[in-house]
């Protein structure tokens, strides 16, 4: 009976048509187009400059190709269309993420260029492939030269976001997941100080990252084995109709789904995520904390709504655990750490559970909602990342939370930016993080998740305990005797500070035109 | 039936005019005395030298106004005599509209009269009286926010501002009474005071609450033109007068409520004088005359009016005898002539005007009382006891003789203003007729007889007989003639007991006055006839008044009191009070005690037993999850592959199902 259709396809083949080469749209893609230029521009910048040079061209050159592409981005901003013979789409979402993206990429770009940190400069080391303990491995920490290839991996990283959360096909979308992550997994490697933990982040990111692109991968082949075709919208025409055998299908949709939950943290993938929060170079988490979570969601809000959009009452029960699960677990980890790093990074996975509330929600608020959310908890995280990274002591970052014990006496105005932020992220009222997580959960009241909600109301009130927790331990507790050291000036990155802290009020206060942006955005839908 | 009632049945709406002229002024009759209050309040220190003239100024201005309004109101027709001033909105909430708003009426002006004039006259006393105190200015900046206050309380169009108002002069009058806080006494009565007042307001809030809930709107004319339609139900209207006078209770002293009036005695004589004599604890007696259409539906209400007031005058007379310090005598009189103004106001619309007509003389005469107490006081060196006075006629004449005249006022001697006063409601009650009506006029009759009892024994102990003091020794008194800024006020508070009663009752002026706020008076049938009931009450009233002299003026009086056990066992009850605190302490007191320890309890044990043990377990939870993060890539990737297969089968069960 299969025989038919091979027998067909053979016969056709001695009548090969020409292969048609896709028209490609260059305007629309442009924003992708730029960052990759950039980074191959700033490969060429490493070749051929001098280090001196290389140190002070290379940010620049991010900067502006980052603000150029997001220039792009908005001029784009009408535009709705499948590109490249559908390979990508340029649509509401996709815009607003990609215009989310650069911006955190701006920021990063930032708090890379920071020199005045360290003594020696910088939060990237100046030659990775040392070994830690090895001859010349402490020399490398207070060498004044840096890795300056960080700048073209973050472009790359970027660009594989661009295409990540615009792949209409999952075939790209695989391919964009790879170009995102292997930078990433160079990129945690960078720690200047604490170079063994750095480089353990990196092995263990990259191993498990492997790991689940394979499930990515396999995922992709049962569906395709179900539905002949790796095209979003085809996906959805396949199981939109009846079929005999739709084993593959969920099995498929499954194993993507892992793919995805394990690059935005959620529980049981998330694993990773302390110890690469807390090994990575400071600015390099503060990137991964809100851009690729921002990409990994994009790719999973696409795949979720546009391939398996008839199936939502399917797989809402599964996001429903999965939501539950990495909320409850985020929040209750997060109450024994000691270390800032590690409970921003279980503070992260219990956003993540609060984004995937969103998703179960299953419509177009929900939708508007999770992006909504996903701009404001990035500006919050990225500044309270570089807060972080502005509190030290001589070896390094000052990351043990008994170090930060009465600094609301010692820096005040650090301490109560820092306080805002963790509120931010608690939640609270006239901050960012209230008005995102109010749109989230309206919208999944909407869709019919109330009890969802109820619990996510729950573990916010678990996770306030140890935000809160550290605002006490700053402003009532006596700053010990050999405290750490708040770094004068640093000006990159209290520009760094200051815009999230200010982005964090004002979405507070003034939600109202982000999200009539998003929800204009998402009101258009996916195109298909 | 009763006219008024007739009357509400015909007309039934009540209306109010618009303000314009004179009355768009109301507003600053509280105005004047609050801002005395705040530059008073915010000057601070800076106001010390100067603040008493200030606060003065601004009750004298204050009445100088109410004057104005008065005499534009009466210059006025009749029926056009109520005035209503909207000032804002104060709650402009969809389906929630509260206006703020004024109403001059003939009801409201009187106690606009009684409270800035009896209450200038304090404050000039007070110039004298307060002259050595270190927190003078402190405390005039309180007696001002008190004005203020009260006036919010009688001028308020609707009863959310008289509760406002009723809720302030609970505060000045707790401020007042701790004014000197350092007294352990004054601190305690100022909260006995509080708490008991508290009581009383939960009732008039619900009272309120209930008004919203069943007419969405708590404005007088609203609710009087819907109480006196029969838009209210029985039962509610009923529930509505009851809770009223459960407010009415609290603020005015009456039983059961009774017990924190005497005690906040322990306040300065001019606060006595002012708030717990003359003016405040009034205002029971005002709500129920201005909440007249609601009292006049239901019978019930009205009754248990006239019990408490019954029984309150009994009670206030009973103790009147056995306190020996000269102000709580003076208190329980105060409760007992105010139970004078419950009784005649729950008598219905024959007795509105007559307990209004008691009060306004009742705070002449009780507030010239208390001035020439404090005037006493002041003299012999902050002695209380009546029984360490005696002959004091002699050294301050003035006092000795205003005091005189408000002392025959209250004894209701003819032609003082209380014989006018008390005689007309001894016959109200009388003339109600029936048993109860015997009841009520004997209880009347008693009380004044009580009255004149005690009343001379006070001033008989105080002035006459042998002086029980001495010039000489560790103890010497000096006693004098208090300066002019006392004496003045108590001569022209005297003046007001002489005239007061004759002026507000002979030929109904003050009847006829408030008739078109609390109705119609009617001619009433005689049950006996009054020429006969005023010849009893005298005799009655010379029967207490012999008795006092023949056990005070012929006999001498011990300057200490026997001790309990050889006094009658009435004395000994009348010295507790009635028991009434121990009965409160029993009731309410120690089971609110052992309540409050076992919410205590249940705070402590239960709920933060209940947080602290979830934040335990949670904390417990946390520690144990902990150790799965292992830092060992192969156990991720085993939890990994452990969430991917109940990722996939959770999606397949989903499928199947």
């Amino acid at each position: 009976m299969s025989a038919a259709p091979v027998v067909l396809a053979a016969s056709s083949a001695t009548t090969v048509a020409p292969i048609q080469t896709p028209h490609v749209e260059y305007s629309s893609i442009s924003p992708l187009l730029i960052v990759l230029g950039l980074a191959f521009a700033g490969i060429l910048v490493e070749a051929f400059a001098a280090s001196e040079a290389r140190r002070r061209i290379q940010p620049v050159l991010a900067f502006a190709g980052f603000a150029a592409a997001f220039i792009a981005v908005v001029l784009l901003h009408s535009r709705r269309a499948t590109l490249v013979s559908g390979a990508l789409a340029i649509d509401g979402p996709t815009l607003f993420l990609e215009g989310t993206i650069l911006l955190f990429g701006l920021f990063a770009v930032l708090l890379v260029a920071e020199r005045r940190l360290d003594s020696s400069g910088g939060a990237i080391v100046a030659s990775a492939s040392v070994t830690p303990g090895a001859a010349g491995s402490t020399a490398m920490q207070t060498s004044k030269e840096v890795q300056t290839e960080a700048y073209p991996l973050l472009a790359f990283s970027v660009s594989g976001m661009l295409m990540f959360v615009a792949s209409n096909n999952l075939l790209v979308m695989f391919v964009a997941l790879e170009i995102l992550s292997l930078p990433l997994y160079l990129l945690a490697g960078l720690a200047r100080r604490r170079r063994l933990l750095s480089q353990e982040a990196a092995m263990k990111y990259f191993l498990l990252g492997a790991f689940s692109s394979a499930f990515f991968l396999y995922g992709l082949a049962m569906i395709y084995g179900y539905a002949g075709t790796v095209r979003l919208g085809a996906i959805a025409d396949a199981a939109g109709s009846a079929s005999a055998n739709d084993t593959y299908l969920y099995l498929g949709m499954g194993l993507l789904a892992v793919g995805f939950f394990f690059k935005i943290g959620a529980a049981p993938f998330h694993s990773w995520t302390p110890d690469v929060y807390q090994g990575s170079p400071t600015p390099v988490t503060a990137f991964m904390a809100a851009a690729t979570k921002v990409a990994a969601f994009g790719g999973l809000l696409r795949v979720f709504y546009v391939a398996f959009g008839g199936l939502r009452w399917d797989w809402r029960p599964v996001i429903w655990g999965v939501a539950i699960l990495t909320m409850a677990i985020g929040a209750v980890l997060a109450l024994t750490q000691r270390d800032i790093k590690r409970m921003l990074a279980y503070s992260a996975i219990a956003h993540a559970g609060f984004l995937l509330v969103g998703l179960a929600a299953a419509n177009t608020d929900g939708l508007s909602g999770s992006m909504f959310y996903l701009v404001t908890y990035g500006f919050t995280t990225i500044a309270a990342f570089a807060v972080v990274s502005l509190v030290r002591t001589g070896d390094g970052e000052a990351s043990d939370l008994s170090q930060w014990q009465g600094l609301g006496r010692t820096s005040p105005w650090l301490a109560g930016i820092f306080a805002f932020l963790l509120l931010a992220l608690a939640g609270i009222p006239l901050t960012s993080g209230f008005t995102g997580k109010f749109a989230v959960f309206q919208s999944a009241i909407e869709g019919d998740a109330t009890p969802l909600v109820v619990i996510a109301l729950v573990c916010s009130a678990i996770a306030a305990f140890f935000y809160v927790r550290v605002i006490v331990l700053m402003f009532f507790s006596d700053p010990p005797a050999d405290g750490p050291v708040v770094v004068t000036r640093p000006s990159l990155t209290y520009a760094t500070v200051g815009v999230g802290a200010l982005v964090t009020l004002l979405l507070g206060v003034a939600p109202q035109p982000l999200l009539d942006l998003a929800s204009h955005a998402a009101a258009s839908g996916f195109v298909r | 039936m009763t006219p008024a009632v007739a009357a509400g049945a015909e007309g039934g709406a009540v209306h109010y005019a618009a303000a314009s002229g004179a009355f768009s002024l109301s507003w600053l009759l509280i105005a004047l005395p609050l801002a005395g209050a705040a530059v008073l309040l915010l000057g601070g220190k800076r106001t010390d030298k100067f603040g008493h003239v200030v606060g003065t100024v601004a009750a004298l201005a204050s009445f100088v106004v109410g004057l104005v309004i008065f005499f534009t109101l009466v210059g006025r027709d009749g029926s056009d005599r109520a005035v209503s001033q909207h000032l804002f909105s104060w709650i402009p909430v969809n389906g929630f509209q509260v206006d703020a708003g004024l109403l001059v009426d003939q009801l409201s002006v009187v106690f606009v009269l009684l409270i800035t004039g009896v209450g200038t006259l304090i404050h000039i006393y007070s110039i004298g009286y307060m002259a050595h105190d270190p927190g003078r200015r402190k405390f005039f900046a309180y007696m001002n926010l008190f004005l203020a206050s009260m006036l919010l309380l009688v001028l308020g169009n609707n009863f959310l501002a008289l509760y406002a108002g009723w809720e302030l002069v609970g505060l000045s009058s707790f401020l007042l009474i701790k004014f000197w806080e350092y007294k352990p006494a004054a601190a305690t009565a100022a909260n006995k005071a509080f708490y008991m007042n508290r009581v009383g307001d939960v009732g008039l809030a619900i009272a309120i609450m209930f008004m919203f809930g069943t007419l969405g709107s708590t404005n007088y004319d609203h609710v009087f033109t819907a109480a006196a339609g029969g838009a209210i139900g029985h039962g509610t209207i009923t529930a509505i007068a009851l809770l009223l006078l459960l407010g009415a209770c609290g603020k005015s002293g009456q039983f059961p409520l009774q017990a924190w009036l005497p005690d906040a005695m322990e306040g300065p004589t001019p606060i006595s004088a002012l708030i717990h004599a003359a003016t405040m604890v009034t205002a029971g007696v005002y709500l129920i005359a201005r909440s007249a259409p609601v009292f006049n539906e239901t019978q019930a209400a009205r009754t248990v009016v006239v019990i408490i007031g019954a029984v309150t005058i009994l009670i206030g007379c009973v103790i009147g005898c056995a306190y020996d310090d000269i102000k709580k005598v003076l208190a329980y009189s105060t409760v007992s002539q105010i139970g004078y103004m419950f009784l005649a106001v729950g008598l219905g619309p024959a007795g509105y005007a007559l307990g209004i007509a008691h009060l306004l003389a009742h705070g002449f005469f009780k507030a010239g009382l208390f001035l020439g107490s404090g005037s006493v006081i002041h003299a012999m060196d902050d002695e209380q006891d009546m029984r360490r006075y005696g002959g004091l006629w002699k050294y301050m004449k003035v006092t000795w003789v205003t005091f005189g005249l408000g002392y025959l006022a209250i004894i209701g001697c003819p032609p003082f203003s209380g014989f006018f006063t008390k005689d007309k409601i001894i016959e109200t009650a009388f003339d109600k007729g029936g048993t109860s009506g015997y009841i009520l006029g004997i209880v009347a009759l008693l009380g004044a007889g009580i009255t004149a009892f005690y009343m001379t024994r006070l001033f008989l102990m105080t002035f006459h007989g042998k002086a029980r003091w001495s010039h000489e020794g560790a103890d010497a008194k000096h006693p004098h003639e208090s300066p002019t800024t006392m004496t003045g006020p108590m001569i022209l508070l005297a003046i007001g007991s002489v005239a007061a009663g004759a002026l507000f009752v002979v030929g109904g002026t003050l009847q006829d006055w408030l008739a078109p706020v609390v109705g119609e008076h009617g001619e009433a049938d005689h049950v006996l006839s009054p020429t006969v009931l005023t010849l009893l009450t005298l005799v009655v009233s010379a029967g207490g008044l012999a008795g006092a002299v023949l056990r005070y003026q012929l006999r001498p009086v011990d300057a200490v009191a026997k001790p309990d056990a050889a006094v009658s066992p009435l004395t000994v009850a009348a010295r507790h009070d009635l028991y009434a605190n121990t009965f409160n302490e029993a009731a309410f007191m120690i089971p609110g005690n052992y309540l409050v320890r076992f919410l205590v309890w249940f705070d402590k044990i239960i709920i933060d037993g209940l947080v602290g043990g979830t934040a335990a377990t949670i904390g417990g939870l946390s520690g144990r999850l902990r150790r799965t993060q292992t830092g060992y890539v192969r156990t991720y990737a085993l939890s990994m592959l452990g969430g991917t297969i109940l990722v996939v089968g959770a999606l397949l069960l989903v499928r199947a199902g």
